[in-house]
């Protein structure tokens, strides 16, 4: 549904050229959610902003809903009547949720309409009709200043959809949220993207939100895409940052010889319930140190960490078992790099959240 | 003087004032809005970014705003008698009145939109809106009540404008004061004229004040 391929973008300022995308090549499915998150300065924003061309790339193709929207722009600065047209299809919600105060909430959700020249009768109906889409049907006649942020992100949605788009692009939507709140938001995008077949991109620095309603993820580092995947596949990867990010296990050996491993269950295999099965079959303890799971569709995602008594030697044959399911498995070193690393890179990226 | 000497100088005074600037403050804003619109967008990093424009345009403005008002009333003479036939009387002060003031009012103008959030013409942008759609439908209307308050300010600098056109042969308050108050050195009578500008000028502070409390009502923030 969207896709860029060797996205740049390069800002001069002074003399000094900065760049902030790197040849990023995105590929967003239909009907899917999909994050991108970073650090600030990773070059998110440019990326959303490129999408529908707000930003113009210094070299590359955006192409969304099959139309390539870099060949519509040229090279005039200022936006032509075809790029004018392609943009009213994408929908867009800002952190700031940039409602225009001197209009009624209803008035905001009829703008996207005037602009497409909608009569004033049906621009009444379809702005009712959304206002009751996103749970504000009472608030028709408020203006922006009367209301909480949750709700203006509400009414900056019910905006974002009445030009009927395929497309929604959030920048870092509920950042300017509390946690409650950014959960209703968050909620309710899913919902449309489930109900409205709508295909959703967002971008954003919190964790949480990726691990809430992303079907997909992508991790930016300095202009460039580091990891992207659905999460599963990003599971199947092993040393994914993203992946120990989203499903972060810790706990240490409990003793000498004995085993730990990681399993991870990436949401092909194992609808059966595998440990206790190992557990019967060889007639081991199993300590579960740590987990991190969901269960998608009935379906198990996620991270495990157990313990189980021996050397790695003595437990060749049940990690065997393991494998044979389906799952992933890594034998974690009693000095614990591997979490060491881990665990930095999640420091980060909490760091970042703090912001 | 007695009062009912006075009274219908001051009169017709009033009236000739308040003719002049209400048509002055009409001409201005019909100048001077879409000039500060044009400096906003030409500027660097503006929506339709022109420099050799802007700079053209902000040097015209500079230099309409440092010539003193009497000089310009003066300078203007030709150009007035061009357009209105004669240079004297209230309508000719029309003239030079706007075409001085339209230059403040533009630059008035040029801050009250710049302070709209830039991030209200993406979100238009993003909706596919053009150039004419973000003035029509974001920058003026989030600007208006700073615009009014521009007008507000305006007309008040026009009444001074206009008492000083009196000396050169407009009509109006200021042209009564300089006649009798000044030069038949009638200091009541140059009171009385102070006190009625005074009240002018309050009255229409009031006004715009009142007319921005009532836009700003509705809860304005973004």
């Amino acid at each position: 549904m969207i896709t860029t391929s060797g996205l740049t973008k390069v800002y001069e300022s002074r003399g000094r050229q900065v760049t902030a995308l790197d040849g990023v090549d995105l590929h967003v499915r239909e009907g899917e959610v999909f994050g991108v998150i970073g650090q600030s300065g990773a070059g998110k924003s440019s990326l959303i902003r490129c999408v529908n061309l707000l930003e113009r790339p210094t070299s590359g193709t955006v192409t969304v809903d099959g139309v390539d929207l870099t060949a519509l722009a040229g090279k005039s600065r200022r936006a032509g009547r075809d790029l004018r047209r392609a943009r009213s299809s994408i929908g867009m919600v800002f952190q700031h949720f940039n409602l225009l105060s001197s209009r009624t909430v209803k008035d905001n959700i009829e703008l996207p309409l005037e602009i497409l020249g909608v009569s004033g009768a049906e621009r009444s109906r379809r702005a009712l009709e959304l206002l009751d889409l996103v749970g504000l049907a009472d608030k028709a006649k408020s203006y922006p200043g009367q209301l909480s942020g949750g709700q203006k992100q509400r009414v900056g949605i019910a905006r974002a959809l009445a030009g009927e788009p395929k497309v929604l692009l959030s920048d870092e939507a509920t950042s300017a949220l509390d946690p409650e709140t950014t959960r209703s938001i968050l909620q309710l995008l899913r919902d449309l993207n489930q109900q409205l077949g709508l295909t959703v991109l967002l971008i954003t620095h919190e964790m949480d939100v990726v691990k809430t309603i992303c079907d997909s993820a992508a991790l930016m580092q300095k202009g460039r895409i580091v990891e992207s995947g659905t999460v599963s596949e990003l599971l199947a990867t092993p040393g994914s940052q993203l992946a120990a990010e989203l499903f972060p296990v810790s706990g240490a050996h409990t003793g000498p010889d004995r085993t730990v491993v990681d399993v991870t269950f990436h949401g092909d295999a194992a609808t059966q319930p595998v440990i206790s099965q190992l557990s019967r079959t060889y007639n081991i303890d199993i300590s579960i140190l740590g987990a991190a799971m969901d269960t998608v569709g009935g379906r198990q995602i996620g991270r495990m960490r157990i313990e189980l008594p021996g050397r790695y030697e003595d437990n060749v044959v049940p990690v065997g078992f393991l494998r044979e399911q389906g799952l992933q498995v890594e034998v974690v070193e009693e000095t614990l790099t591997e979490e060491t690393v881990v665990q930095g890179a999640a420091t980060l990226l909490v760091k970042e959240g703090a912001k | 003087m007695t009062w009912s000497e006075m009274q219908p100088l001051l009169e017709q005074g009033t009236v000739d004032t308040l003719y002049m600037v209400l048509w002055a403050t009409v001409v201005t804003v019909l100048g001077g809005l879409p000039l500060g619109i044009l400096l906003v967008l030409t500027d660097k990093g503006g929506l339709l970014q022109n420099l050799p424009v802007n700079k053209v345009v902000g040097a015209i403005v500079n230099i309409g705003r440092s010539l003193p008002f009497i000089i310009l009333l003066i300078a203007l003479i030709p150009f007035t008698t061009l357009v209105v036939g004669t240079f004297i009387g209230p309508t000719a002060m029309i003239v030079p009145l706007a075409i001085g003031a339209i230059p403040f009012f533009a630059r008035l103008v040029e801050t009250s939109i710049r302070e709209v959030d830039h991030g209200l013409v993406e979100a238009v942008q993003a909706m596919g809106g053009g150039i004419p759609t973000i003035v029509r439908k974001v920058l003026l209307p989030q600007a208006l009540p700073s615009l009014v308050s521009g007008v507000t300010t305006t007309v008040i600098v026009l009444i001074g404008y206009s008492a000083m056109a009196g000396a050169v042969g407009g009509e109006g308050l200021g042209s009564k004061a300089v006649t009798y108050g000044y030069q038949r050195f009638d200091t009541t009578f140059m009171l009385v004229t102070v006190v009625v500008l005074v009240l002018i000028v309050t009255v229409v502070q009031l006004i715009g004040d009142g007319v921005v409390r009532l836009l700003a009502r509705r809860g304005r923030t973004a």
